[in-house]
């Protein structure tokens, strides 16, 4: 039967056949793994049946140590059982894997193998996580490219099935899990072959049921447990022959023959490269490109690492080798090699010295670490790597890739080595994530690997920011496979999507002379020139770049397509590089559009048909002048007042020349400093707001609610103004408490991500002209350098002292300096603002622990981080542990807190008569609860450090590291309702039952949004998320019912669109209470699928319905006598409907299953006035009295 | 026992009594209600044009908001392979109503151009409707843009949707014709088989102390008749299609003017929204009882007996009257 080729990522390849060949699929999202399951959920839900006729139940859990406990349950009971996940989520199934392992249970894990967090968190690929679960037990597999992964993942299965060694199969996160390159699709047929259904059968055989009742999972004592352990050594003795019969089962019915370990190259080679991964493919590639220019080299592909076979491993090994470098893309600090390495060296001395090794001499071995995090890997790497390999003493534990000019260990190589065939068209196109580069890439691919014999490989980088951020596709076709997992550094087709970058970045440079240059440009053919940095002008004429331009957001907005330019510039792509025959191409493209829009309704088919026609008659080819002319050349994106780190190290990575950076430069231990988004000017938005000060009722709304801190507020004496630029504007100060004062509001127009919902918020229309407020949308180039100089001058103006402000009011909130600014977080983000205010309110005393999750990448993704500090220098603090650990992270915060400032008492009244009497009253006796109370306590402990200067005990110098823990410190637990409903909730529950004095921050966006919306247990009833396509049938869990029914946790619920003088209130209120508090904070959020300007209406809305109840529960209340719930929203005064239908997450079900969609409505509104009467209830409850007893 | 049954563009009706295209018609629930209270024939709410294209935007567009941006959220939805817009549901609408219904079900578009959207007349048709209302509801802002040219596009789209359809076909208008005459006899040229007049704006109104634009229903009144019995009795003979009174009529009375102008049915949707739905049963037997008590035997008896063409003053209903109403006025 002929195999269809298709062209798929490598996730997608693994889950079709995982998705085939099992029963139960349990699974928890995290990145790069997670679209397995996501496949594997659609599939389940469009009925797609496995080989066995029947559709597989796909399940999500709380957490990957449950989605492993599900595993293992499932495999007990027979069910043919998987999983799919990587990195921390792997490390989490990890006391699953020995006990699965130790049963001797047929299973397979997928795993997009990614970095562990370490020094950092990466998302990024290697195969650290691999490692750590190499003594599981589990056999396990490594695939190197996307067919393989399809093959592989059968080839494990049938191999567990036989073997009875659960196995692990895994490929490289990002570089194959995401690759979508042309593969030859397995056919249900060849999955059936492969599966012996006998197997099958045996391992039903072998599960719990009380009809033939077993016991497993026992306890062991010295006398018996090691034996047993022993028994399990023939099944791993036998296993690598049974993967080998299942390889070779596999080559006989598929034609691809794999080997546990393939050799590659010269059969006289002198030296050999050993490796597993997508590496392994550029090594074979530059193996051959060396052995053609006359080298005798070749590589060692490891693809079953686990059980380690010595006697294949040997057989394969050409006789002439001398030298070998293992190649780990793992670190084990500490160790004398990387484990890859180890395992080689151990294998090559035992099997020399028991003459199994037929070489003359003992090879030479050396170990080296490459692709750490997805660091690329390249032909002039591996060049040099086989170069190290000539000299008489080559470097042993190197790295490569990257300038090690700390312990020297990295090896040097030449940029300039390539070995790419010449009838390979490179593409690489840099677009902006909103206008569609990327999806329109994919198509591009597939056209291309469907409609023509070509092969097709497509990668995708992209941003750490959430808004106005940059993407690369890298897209390579040609005649012949492709086995060059790197990215493109020499193209022969570069595409600007967005003109803004080219003053950026220098894309050009990866251009190769006679190639194509297309770049999407708001100025005509005849213009565009003179409007191009002088680098890149040089680079097109140097490089004779024919260049072509195209104004493609003027068709789409005519049009209609807004920003999405995708099918705009795709087109051109075809009609530029001749990849196919132009009329042919826009055939295809039509057909894709087609299949990708169809669905979502005629119109919008129509305006992407539009687009395609319209693209070719818009496209100019532009006369290249003979000398470059431009007055300007690209910016550097660092100012020059930056601090030094910043503009030597920062600045590289926002130029996307982190790679470039020495290990010198980085801290030793992940620290790095605070505050530095504020040197990296994105100007990413078009529009930025301008204050009217006549219109101006100084509510501060604006400023409140802004998710970047863009816009502020202050209020100074008339004499600051003394410097102010001319076009500073300013108003009369309508505080009561500054009378005499002038007032600004003013936003940093380089910082602005273009929301609009200062505009929105804003409550002051002008009168003159009702379409105007007191802030207004202006469009930035004409104003940007006046407001830049506002804004520095702005900047300059010292904020008013905090004393005098009322912090309970929004409007004099306006006035307290935000200690979190200018975030990575999407554009109109609902949960900066409750952030923002946190640090407003508290920021110069709090540690923060924050969950894994959207807030701790805008919060701690490098290249910039947003939390900052304030004049004196003191600022948030902020640390990332894990996911699943934030709420004991914090507690240990706290413990740690209180265990020094008590013992910083005991050191005090230790040393009191050295400090004297009054200063120890005073130090031991101070009042925290407020403001003026916090700064006298900094006074004192600044006395004391004076003090302690001169006292030369080790308990005076004790004392004085610890005298900081004296003056009150706020711990400020942040998550999502990823972490606090699902993951962390046996953490968060812990704390609840402790007590200790820490503050949880819950932004609920109601799914998980840092990973692309998958259900959690906060997402309600009918609305619409991955793992719940047909609405989620049961409904949100009350979080703040289960904390408040401890009594003794301070519980909010709050909306700050709906009220944010509520918001303030119970902010306050938590950081006083002396105990656990927790606060749920709405946030509205991309994931929900409306235009985010109109998130505080949303969230009006929402409280309303009584969807989301406004809600305080402060124990200290009962204390006084009074009922601790305070309800601080009405009764439900419109119906749900009026809220839910504004949000695509419920319509969608409205639109794909409206039956569904009626009855969840029904059930969702008679759960919310159940709810309601029930908050009525307690609310209105009498308090117990102790006189009643 | 009087007779009230009429005709209306060929649809044999027990009573001149329609309901009025409504949102009260998108739950099946009210039909039903509505049949039992005794209505002749139910216009469904209006499917329109840039309700399927707004939700096909909207859609698209929040689907594929912030993909492909980053690394770990690609997309923000599942993949749904198929969508079921408001059109869609309409038609399942029509289907599942039109099951257990005795009375005739009219189907309403309201839409202004004659694109891609007009393709549903003919899924309507299938679906079981018994005809058509196309509700042309047009608000000219292009100051280029003359009446010649509207009345033609008008002319177009009703011929575009005619082609597509079987079932007799009803033309919604406003009153805002320079010549309403001749626009109707154009249109009956272009295949109408029936007038509705008129169509009732939502007319927008000023919220002066938050400088805002208000959009809320007001309801109509018996007052609203008077400009519908004007037209209706000046066409009444000279164009072939039917006319159907729609705004203003609210009791019985307001029925009986009605056929007296000549049309041949009225229809009810404000008096509804006001009284509930069992008001139907109230208007026929106003109607009934006022025939009976001037001895009238059928609706039928009544049709055009006040039309301009039956009575001697021709200027009744012309503009020179005016000036003596306003005379009486004072």
């Amino acid at each position: 039967m002929k195999r269809p080729m298709v062209t798929i990522d490598g996730n997608e390849a693994a889950a079709y056949t995982a998705y085939h060949v099992n029963e139960v699929i349990s699974i928890y999202p995290i990145t790069p793994s997670s679209t397995m399951g996501e496949l594997s959920d659609q599939w389940a839900s469009e009925g797609e049946p496995n080989i066995w006729g029947t559709v597989p139940n796909v399940t999500e859990m709380q957490s990957e140590g449950g989605a492993s406990g599900a595993i293992h349950g499932s495999l007990q009971r027979g069910a043919l059982t998987t999983t799919f996940t990587a990195s921390q989520g792997l490390l989490l199934m990890i006391p699953n894997m020995y006990k699965i392992a130790g049963e001797l249970t047929s299973t397979v894990f997928h795993v997009s193998a990614r970095s562990l967090a370490t020094h950092a968190l990466s998302i990024f690929g290697d195969h650290t996580d691999i490692m750590a679960v190499r003594s599981t037990g589990f056999a396990l597999l490594a695939s190197n490219s996307v067919q393989e992964v399809m093959d592989l993942s059968l080839i494990a299965q049938s191999s567990t099935l036989k073997s009875r060694v659960p196995f692990l199969h895994f490929f490289d996160g990002f570089r194959t899990s995401a690759e979508t390159s042309k593969v030859e699709r397995l056919t249900l047929e060849d999955l059936k072959q492969m599966i012996d259904e006998e197997l099958v059968r045996k391992h039903r055989a072998r599960a719990l049921s009380p009809d033939n009742p077993i016991i497993r999972g026992t306890s062991h004592n010295p006398d018996t447990y090691f034996q047993a352990r022993e028994k399990i050594n023939p099944y791993y003795d036998a296993c690598p022959d049974l993967v080998q019969e299942a390889m070779d089962k596999f080559a006989k019915i598929v034609g691809r023959q794999y080997k546990l370990f393939q050799y590659e190259g010269a059969s006289d080679a002198d030296r050999i490269i050993v490796i597993m991964g997508s590496g392994a493919e550029t090594v074979e590639e530059t193996v051959n490109h060396l052995n053609n220019a006359g080298e005798k080299v070749g590589i060692l592909k490891v693809r079953l690492f686990r059980p380690f076979s010595l006697k294949h491993f040997i057989s394969v090994l050409p006789p002439s080798v001398k030298r070998i470098a293992v190649l780990d893309r793992s670190k084990e600090p500490g160790a004398l090699g990387e484990p890859l390495y180890l395992d080689v060296v151990s294998a090559i001395s035992s099997a020399f010295s028991s003459g199994m090794l037929k070489t003359e001499k003992m090879p030479k071995i050396i170990g080296g670490i490459y692709g750490l995090s997805s660091k690329e890997f390249k032909p002039s790497m591996v060049k040099a790597i086989f170069e190290e390999l000539k000299k008489d003493n080559p470097k042993n534990r190197f790295t490569v890739g990257i300038n090690d000019d700390v312990t020297n260990k990295s090896l040097d190589y030449d940029p300039n080595f390539f070995v790419e065939p010449k009838n390979r068209t490179r593409a690489v196109f840099f677009g902006l994530g909103a206008d569609g580069t990327v999806s329109a890439n994919k198509s591009s691919i597939k056209i291309i690997g469907e409609e023509t014999t070509n092969y097709a490989q497509g990668y995708f980088y992209y941003d750490s920011k959430k808004a106005g951020s940059l993407t690369i596709s890298h897209l390579r076709f040609g005649p012949d496979p492709i086995k060059s997992p790197y990215l493109i550094d020499r193209a022969n087709f570069v595409a600007c999507h967005q003109y803004s970058f080219l003053n950026k970045y220098d894309m050009l440079g990866i251009a190769e002379n006679n190639s194509i240059f297309l770049l999407n440009s708001p100025y005509p053919k005849e213009q565009v020139w003179d409007h191009l940095p002088r680098t890149v002008q040089q680079e097109i004429i140097d490089k004779k770049i024919r260049f072509y331009t195209i104004d493609a957001y003027d068709i789409a907005k005519e049009i209609g397509l807004g920003v999405r330019i995708n099918t705009i510039m795709q087109t051109c792509f075809f009609a530029l590089s001749n990849v196919i025959p132009k009329d042919e191409a826009i055939k295809s493209i039509k057909k894709f559009t087609e299949k990708t829009y169809g669905r979502k309704g005629e119109k919008i088919l129509k305006m992407n048909y539009e687009a395609i026609d319209k693209a070719l008659d818009n496209l100019h080819e532009v006369k290249v002048p003979e000398k470059a002319s431009s007055s300007y050349d690209l910016k550097d994106p660092i100012p020059e007042e930056a601090p030094e780190y910043v503009r030597t190290a920062i600045s590289k990575m926002i130029s996307y020349k982190g790679d470039e950076l020495p290990v010198s430069v980085f801290p030793d231990d992940g620290t790095y400093p605070t505050g530095t988004t504020k040197w990296e000017k994105r100007n990413i938005s078009l529009e930025v707001p301008v204050w009217d000060p006549e219109i101006c009722i100084q509510c501060g709304r604006c400023a409140f609610v802004c998710p970047h801190a863009v816009i502020r507020a202050k209020v100074y004496p008339k004499n600051a103004l003394k410097n102010a630029p001319a076009s500073f504007k300013h108003a009369e100060s309508k505080f009561s408490q500054f009378k005499d004062y002038l007032y600004t509001v003013q936003a940093s127009p380089e910082d602005c991500t273009g929301c609009t919902l200062c505009y929105e918020t804003c409550p002051s229309k002008n009168k003159m002209d009702p379409k105007l407020k007191a802030i207004n949308m202006k469009f930035k180039d004409p104003i940007l350098e006046v407001e830049k100089e506002n804004w520095n001058f702005f900047e300059s103006l010292p904020y008013i002292e905090r004393g005098k402000l009322n912090v309970s009011t929004v409007k004099d909130i306006q006035l307290l300096e935000p200690l979190f600014e200018f975030s990575g977080a999407c554009a109109g983000c609902g949960q900066t603002p409750y952030v923002k205010l946190m640090t407003q309110l508290f920021g110069d005393r709090v540690v923060i622990a924050n969950a894994t999750g959207c807030s701790s990448i805008y919060g701690g993704n490098l290249p910039t981080t947003p939390y900052t500090k304030n004049k004196d220098g003191r600022g948030p603090t902020w640390s990332n542990s894990l996911f699943e650990d934030t709420a004991e992270f914090g507690l240990g915060m706290r413990l740690a807190l209180d265990k020094q400032k008590e013992y910083a008492m005991e050191l005090i009244e230790k040393l009191k008569n050295d400090l004297g009497k009054e200063l120890v009253f005073e130090l031991k006796n101070a009042n925290q609860d407020s403001e003026a109370g916090i700064n006298k306590q900094r006074e004192m402990v600044k006395l004391l450090k004076a003090k302690l200067k001169s006292i030369q005990s080790s308990e005076a110098k004790d004392l004085m590291s610890l005298a900081d823990s004296l003056v009150k410190k706020s711990v400020w637990i942040l998550g999502g309702d990823g972490w606090a409903y699902d993951i962390g909730y046996g953490g968060l529950d812990h704390i609840f039952a402790l007590g200790k004095n820490v503050n949880i921050l819950v932004l609920d966006t109601e799914v998980y949004s840092n990973t692309g919306g998958q259900m959690s247990k906060s997402t309600p009833l009918g609305a619409v998320a991955k793992f719940a396509m047909g609405g989620k049938s049961t409904p949100k869990k009350d979080l703040a019912m289960m904390a408040m029914s401890y009594g003794n946790v301070y519980v909010a619920k709050v909306a700050f669109g709906a009220n944010n003088a509520q918001t303030v209130k119970a902010f306050l209120e938590a950081e006083a209470y002396e105990g656990t508090s927790i606060i749920i904070a709405y946030a509205h959020c991309i994931n929900q699928g409306y235009d985010l300007k109109h998130g505080p209406e949303q969230q009006k809305l929402a409280v309303q319905s009584g969807y989301w109840p406004l809600l305080r529960y402060n124990p200290k209340l009962e204390l006084e006598g009074k009922n601790p719930l305070q309800l601080d929203s009405g009764k439900p005064s419109i119906p749900l409907e009026k809220f839910v239908y504004n949000e695509t997450r419920f319509k969608i079900l409205l639109r794909s299953k409206p039956e569904v969609a009626k009855t969840l409505l029904e059930e969702a509104q008679k759960n919310i006035l159940k709810r309601w009467n029930f908050y009525k209830y307690w609310s209105d409850m009498p308090v117990y009295r102790e006189e009643e007893r | 026992m009087i007779d009230l049954s009429t005709s209306y563009m060929g649809l044999q009706l027990k009573n001149p009594l329609v309901a009025s295209s409504s949102y009260l018609w998108e739950d099946p629930k009210n039909i039903k209600k509505a049949e039992k209270a005794g209505v002749a024939a139910i216009v469904l709410h209006s499917l329109f044009e840039e309700q399927l294209e707004i939700e096909q935007e909207e859609l698209n567009r929040f689907l594929l908001q912030g993909t492909e941006s980053f690394a770990e959220s690609l997309t923000y939805f599942p993949e749904i392979k198929e969508f079921k817009f408001a059109p869609d549901e309409y038609i399942e609408l029509i289907k599942e109503v039109k099951e257990n219904l005795c009375i005739p079900l009219i189907g309403s578009l309201n839409g202004v151009t004659d694109g891609g959207w007009v393709k549903y007349a003919k899924k309507i048709e299938e679906a079981g409707a018994d005809a058509l209302e196309l509700n042309i509801y047009y608000i000219p802002t292009d100051l280029s843009l003359n009446s010649k040219k509207i009345e033609k596009n008008y002319y177009n789209l009703l011929k575009k949707v005619k082609q597509k359809i079987r079932i007799p076909l009803a033309v919604k208008l406003s009153p805002y014709f320079t010549s309403t005459p001749n626009v109707l006899k154009s249109l009956e040229k272009g295949g109408a088989d029936a007038f509705v007049i008129f169509n009732r704006f939502y007319q927008p109104d000023i919220d002066i102390d938050n400088l805002a634009i208000k959009s809320n229903l007001t309801l109509s009144d018996s007052e609203e008749l008077r400009l519908r019995l004007r037209w209706t009795a000046i066409m009444y003979g000279r164009i072939s299609p039917d006319v159907a009174i729609t705004g203003g009529v609210h009791t019985g009375y307001d029925v009986i003017k009605a056929m007296m102008a000549g049309a041949k049915v009225s229809m009810m949707t404000s008096a509804l929204l006001k009284n509930g739905i069992d008001h139907i049963g109230k208007v026929l037997s106003e109607t009934s009882e006022w025939l009976s008590k001037n001895e009238y035997n059928s609706i039928k008896s009544i049709q055009g007996l006040m039309s301009q063409r039956n009575i001697l003053d021709l200027s009744a209903y012309e503009r020179a009257n005016y000036m003596k109403i306003l005379g009486s006025y004072r």
